[in-house]
């Protein structure tokens, strides 16, 4: 037998039997081992790498790598004028490009002395709350995959469809819509859009609960996700969780609550917050069921929202839009209540300039995953898998 | 609309929550503050003694007036004409007392550095990685300073007024 390496920790040995060598492990190793999980991993919804420290099945470390998709948005935004820095917003969260947009413009509003139509933020809202819907869809959707359910998926994408079929209606784009705009938004509904939009909204609720039957009250679900990836509340705001994240760990925090923006102080619905009964607050299902509930009380926003549209015949939305877009001096932080959380934008203008000097986005998937390597610490690696699923990251934001 | 309504004489509520937060960090701090910018947008103060600026947010956070325990954002920023960097932080009590403000912080723009915050706000910690990462400013005591971005080997910041783009990467032409 002879000894097989150099270093003291080798343990294989090497016995000759025929033509075969057999190796023999002599003790089993008990080093750490380093794991990369993506950048082309299924799980990590895009090009995210996760370098684990693995000491077996349990991680001790997750370290999150990110600027795979970076395009510097930021540099851009300081090259074109205001209006044109709309589709860039758009393809940073692409699945919710309408909360984009809405949380961009309101922040230029801002600084700019202009009246919105009440139309049009009626128009803005419930493009922004069928938007939010079709966005928790594949959040719901791909975290149902990702723990080994394929039906809810398709279901998920099944009535996405139809909504991305409504956006599509209204503003002539699938996904990157630049739709709502500095002062207004692009075109009016067209028309019969009203009539159906409530007949989705009558065909989504059933299906809403079909979807919390299949997968919610799934025992296996419930089974890997209960428990996963704690996260207490006053650590939650620490690491400046917002959205779905903070309310599942129970933070009684909505934006559209707390700023009123829009016309969301005349609408009535509530702030989702998970019961404690079949989840523990706080864990990875929480969120599930938070961004579950949300979506009813999207489609109760939409319905009053058709209700209280003001009709005007020749309506113009792009009324108030000013023929130059050159805001006054000064900074401004503004920010809106996103699928995924607080989408913020900080932006400078000098007054003189019509592009900004300066527009930093605050992106929500970003701060959300800032807390990956604490959420990580001393779980077993299937469970990495429903951690990631439940902070539901989109690239194009974190990385924008 | 409410944004109209802000350039009214009377303060809005907002305002007068940030200027009696102010006026708490003044009286423990004095000369290590500047003046409040009460404008009607984003209301702000600037740290002048930047080394303490770490107790200053300790205090922000914990001062049982102030209870600013939630970092939405910090942003660096590049001053050209003063030539300095800078972060702007926005502050809000969430949950507490509902107020915001705003703090900047400058530094040198060649070799400047900002004390890290990212133990007091641990959202800090990737926030302050980018603003290294964009505009090249340290943050002393940070505890894991490196690029989250742009790849470790690129050249220069990026959202520095003055950067020029490095002309290769890796022997790959990098487009103007």
């Amino acid at each position: 037998m002879q000894e097989l390496g150099t270093s003291e920790h080798s343990s294989l040995r090497v016995t000759p039997q025929g033509k075969d060598r057999v190796l023999i492990e002599k003790d089993l190793s008990s080093e750490e081992m380093v794991l990369n999980m993506g950048p082309q991993h299924p799980s990590t919804h895009g090009v995210l790498r996760l370098e684990c420290k693995t000491d077996g099945e349990v991680v001790i470390e997750a370290e999150p790598y990110l600027g795979y998709l970076h395009r510097c948005f930021e540099k851009y935004a300081e090259k074109v004028d205001y209006p044109a820095v709309v589709p860039f917003v758009d393809r940073m969260d692409y699945l919710a490009s309408m909360n984009n947009d809405l949380a961009y413009c309101i922040t230029v509003e801002k600084l700019l002395d202009i009246e919105i139509p009440r139309r049009v933020e009626f128009i803005r809202v419930l493009v922004s709350e069928l938007n939010r819907i079709a966005s928790h869809l594949v959040a719901i959707g791909t975290y149902a995959i990702d723990l080994g359910a394929f039906t809810p998926f398709l279901f998920c994408f099944r009535d996405r469809e139809h909504i991305l079929g409504l956006l599509e209606w209204a503003s002539g784009a699938r996904m990157l819509y630049n739709y709502i705009l500095i002062g207004g938004v692009a075109e009016d509904l067209p028309e019969g859009f009203m009539e159906r939009t409530r007949e989705f909204v009558t065909y989504f609720r059933p299906k809403a609960v079909e979807l919390q039957k299949l997968l919610t009250e799934n025992e296996i679900f419930v089974k890997r996700t209960k428990g996963v990836g704690m996260m207490p509340a006053d650590v939650a705001i620490n690491y400046g969780w917002s959205g779905p994240m903070l309310r599942g760990s129970g933070v009684d925090w909505d934006l559209r609550k707390i700023d009123g923006y829009s016309v969301y102080p005349e609408l009535d619905f509530k702030v989702c917050l998970p019961d404690g009964k079949l989840s523990d607050i706080g864990d990875s299902l929480s969120r599930h069921l938070v961004r579950a509930m949300e979506m009813e009380e999207s489609l109760s926003i939409i319905e009053q929202c058709l209700d209280m549209m003001p009709r005007e015949d020749g309506f113009n939305p792009r009324a108030a839009i000013p023929k130059r877009i050159r805001p006054k001096a000064g900074e401004v932080y503004g920010r809106a209540e996103n699928p995924r959380g607080e989408l913020g934008f900080y932006i400078q203008s000098d007054g003189k300039s019509t592009s900004p000097l300066r527009c930093k986005a605050r992106s929500s998937c970003f701060v959300n995953l800032s807390a990956m390597k604490e959420l990580s610490m001393g779980q077993l690696i299937p469970d990495l898998v429903a951690i990631i699923g439940s902070i539901d990251i989109v690239l194009g934001e974190v990385d924008r | 609309m409410e944004e109209t309504q802000a350039h009214t004489p009377e303060e809005s509520a907002e305002i007068r929550a940030a200027k009696a937060a102010w006026q708490v960090v003044k009286e423990a701090f004095g000369e290590a503050v500047s003046e409040l910018d009460a404008n009607p947008f984003m209301p702000f103060f600037e740290v002048l003694d930047r080394d303490r600026w770490r107790d200053i947010a300790l205090f922000l956070r914990d001062d049982p007036a102030l209870l600013f325990n939630y970092m939405a954002c910090l942003s660096g920023v590049d001053y050209p004409d003063e030539e300095k960097l800078g972060i702007v932080c926005n502050l809000e009590s969430l949950g507490k007392h509902g107020h915001r403000i705003a703090v900047k912080v400058k530094c040198e723009r060649e070799g400047g550095a900002i004390p890290s915050v990212a133990k007091v706000w641990k959202t800090a910690e990737w926030h302050e990685r980018e603003a290294f990462d964009m505009y090249g400013m340290s943050f002393s005591g940070h505890p894991d300073l490196r690029r989250i971005l742009c790849p470790e080997d690129w050249e220069g910041y990026p959202l520095r007024k003055d950067y020029e783009v490095q002309e290769t990467y890796h022997g790959i032409k990098v487009p103007n």
